[in-house]
């Protein structure tokens, strides 16, 4: 990708409206007039539902099953929002020993545990000065069937 | 007022959202080639390692393990700053981006009460927290000086990432100790003559200089400078996209080149992509800069040999024949047999919009012949791919660049998003 022009598409879809000048008809051309040319409505986005924030959103896949009862399988590919707060019952990617892992979050007051979803698998407790990064929190997954 | 929000060692930061364990590490980013380093962690900069320091000078260091280094992944950093700059866009309605890393923010439409020191703090966590990219936000009533406050951010971790430097009091407390060099406006070649020939070190002793001597020394740029520094805003806030003033196209070879045809070839093509660039923006050039640089290292600088030559046009030109012809002309002349060649460039610069070019009096280009021509090859190559078809001299295949410690590409590529264990 070009560097320049990854920078000049620079602010939010606002401000490139606002550059554009208003256009008084859609295109100017024969024949019979499209019966739904003046019918607002685009085609479904599927990034305008699972998208809150576009700056903020990133995406992931999923490797291993300990999140089996949460629905998070193995290759799913989970939509993450970095902006969002972690709350107690989230669920969270974590970043822990050098790798980045997802379960869900118990927060207490001087802990927080990390929760599968697996009976297979064992929650760990993560105590002050213990080196976790709550990188973002999970708001959809996608899964192919 | 004007806010200047400028990301933090920005490569290495966007490396660093993703491999969070390298937090507090010593980390460098290199150059196309993997040739120098281009970007470097405060930790790496403590370690010693010099913006632009060749690759081998500091392997030792990558060897050991004591630095973490990383091939430029321009993917990645171009998303990372749409990112960013789509926080910034949030907090003000007109932003100016000037980089790939920093952008200016035009505060004039806010309330005078606006408690801007707050704010700027607030637009600096909400970038780090949207976006993971550290972000130093400096507001002052002038563009030069907003950038100064930017990196008074970066100095003073208690600013916690935004300040707001407004009072005369406070403004000149800063110039006193701020290195004359690092002011926005005055480069490389000024400080170089203010330091070696009045002993001017600081911002303070340019500051203090009279208008009248700066108009002489450095002409009207550097009065705008001047001026700027003292509170009264002379440079323009440009938020529709400004057409480049300058294209450069250069490359680090990845074997020396020593076949002057194989160096025309590459030099042709960087010549080629930068004049595509120019009339994909509607401007035309009144000058072309072709360099090379040779492995032949200067017996006392130590430094490889740069060489460089600049042809001016009689009339501004978007032609890649014409401009070709030109580089071709002073690669020749440049070119020495026997030499290896490391890295070549050219540079487009006097670029001024195609509408307003003067004709010079006698013309002998047949311009509309030239137009014709090149709006067909670049529609053909735009169809077809890039260098699909090109002037004669110019290599069709590219070059290879050596990218040995490329991250993935974690926000653009649906094979390369981060994998989560669970």
């Amino acid at each position: 990708m070009d560097k320049e022009d990854t920078i000049s598409r620079s602010g939010s879809s606002e401000s490139d409206e606002k550059q554009q000048p208003p256009r008084l008809f859609e295109s100017i051309h024969a024949g019979f007039p499209s019966p739904a040319e003046d019918i607002p409505g685009t085609a479904l986005d599927i990034n305008k539902l699972v998208v809150k924030n576009p700056a903020s959103t990133f995406f992931a896949r999923v490797s291993g099953d300990s999140m089996e009862g949460d629905g998070i399988r193995d290759g799913d590919i989970l939509v993450i929002d970095k902006s969002e707060e972690p709350r107690d019952g989230a669920i969270a990617v974590c970043f822990i020993n050098g790798e980045f892992t997802v379960k869900r979050l118990r927060i207490q007051d001087k802990s927080i545990t990390l929760v599968p979803s697996n009976p297979r698998y064992r929650p760990v407790t993560i105590r002050e000065g213990d080196d976790l990064t709550i990188w973002g929190i999970v708001r959809y997954v996608i899964k192919k069937v | 007022m004007f806010a200047l929000a400028d990301c933090n060692n920005f490569f290495v930061s966007c490396e660093r959202v993703f491999r969070p364990n390298l937090e507090g590490r010593p980390v460098v980013v290199l150059s196309n080639n993997d040739g120098c380093a281009i970007a470097r962690s405060n930790e790496a900069k403590k370690l010693g390692v010099k913006m632009g320091q060749p690759m081998f000078e500091f392997r030792h260091l990558v060897e050991s393990g004591a630095v973490t280094v990383f091939s430029s992944n321009f993917s990645l950093y171009g998303d990372m700053s749409r990112r960013v700059q789509m926080t910034l866009s949030r907090f003000a309605p007109a932003i100016e981006v000037y980089s790939i890393d920093e952008s200016f923010i035009d505060l004039r439409g806010m309330s005078p009460d606006t408690d801007f020191d707050r704010w700027a703090k607030n637009v600096s966590r909400e970038c780090r927290r949207c976006t993971g990219i550290p972000v130093s936000v400096g507001v002052s009533p002038t563009k030069t000086l907003a950038k100064i406050a930017s990196k008074l951010c970066k100095q003073y971790p208690a600013t916690r990432g935004g300040c707001w430097m407004h009072r005369k009091q406070d403004v000149e407390k800063v110039l006193r100790t701020f290195a004359i060099e690092d002011i926005w406006g005055i480069g490389r070649r000024y400080s170089k003559r203010f330091k070696g020939y009045f002993g001017m070190d600081t911002a303070w002793d340019f500051y203090t200089r009279e208008e009248s001597w700066v108009s002489s020394e450095m002409g009207i740029g550097g009065v705008r400078t001047w001026k700027e520094l003292h509170g009264m805003p002379c440079i323009e806030f440009e938020d529709t996209e400004q057409a480049k003033k300058q294209i450069m196209i250069s490359r680090t070879f990845a074997k020396e080149i020593t076949d002057p045809d194989d160096l025309s070839a590459q030099v042709s093509m960087f010549c080629a992509m930068a004049v595509e660039k120019l009339r994909k923006q509607g401007s035309c050039c009144g000058s072309v800069t072709t360099f090379i640089t040779t492995n032949r290292f200067h017996k006392d600088s130590g430094r490889s040999q740069f060489e460089s030559r600049l042809t001016q046009f009689p009339t501004a030109t978007d032609s890649t024949i014409e401009i070709n012809a030109a580089v071709m002309r002073t690669l020749q002349e440049m070119f020495r047999k026997g030499y290896g060649y490391k890295r070549a460039g050219v540079v487009l610069g006097d670029i001024i919009q195609a509408d307003k070019v003067q004709m010079a009096f006698f013309d002998n280009v047949d311009r509309e012949r030239h137009a014709r021509l090149m709006s067909v090859m670049d529609s053909i190559n735009r169809r077809d791919g890039r260098n699909t078809i090109g002037v004669a001299s110019q290599s069709l295949d590219g070059i290879k660049m050596n990218r040995e410690h490329l991250s993935p590409c974690y926000t653009t590529d649906w094979n390369d998003i981060p994998v989560v264990h669970c």
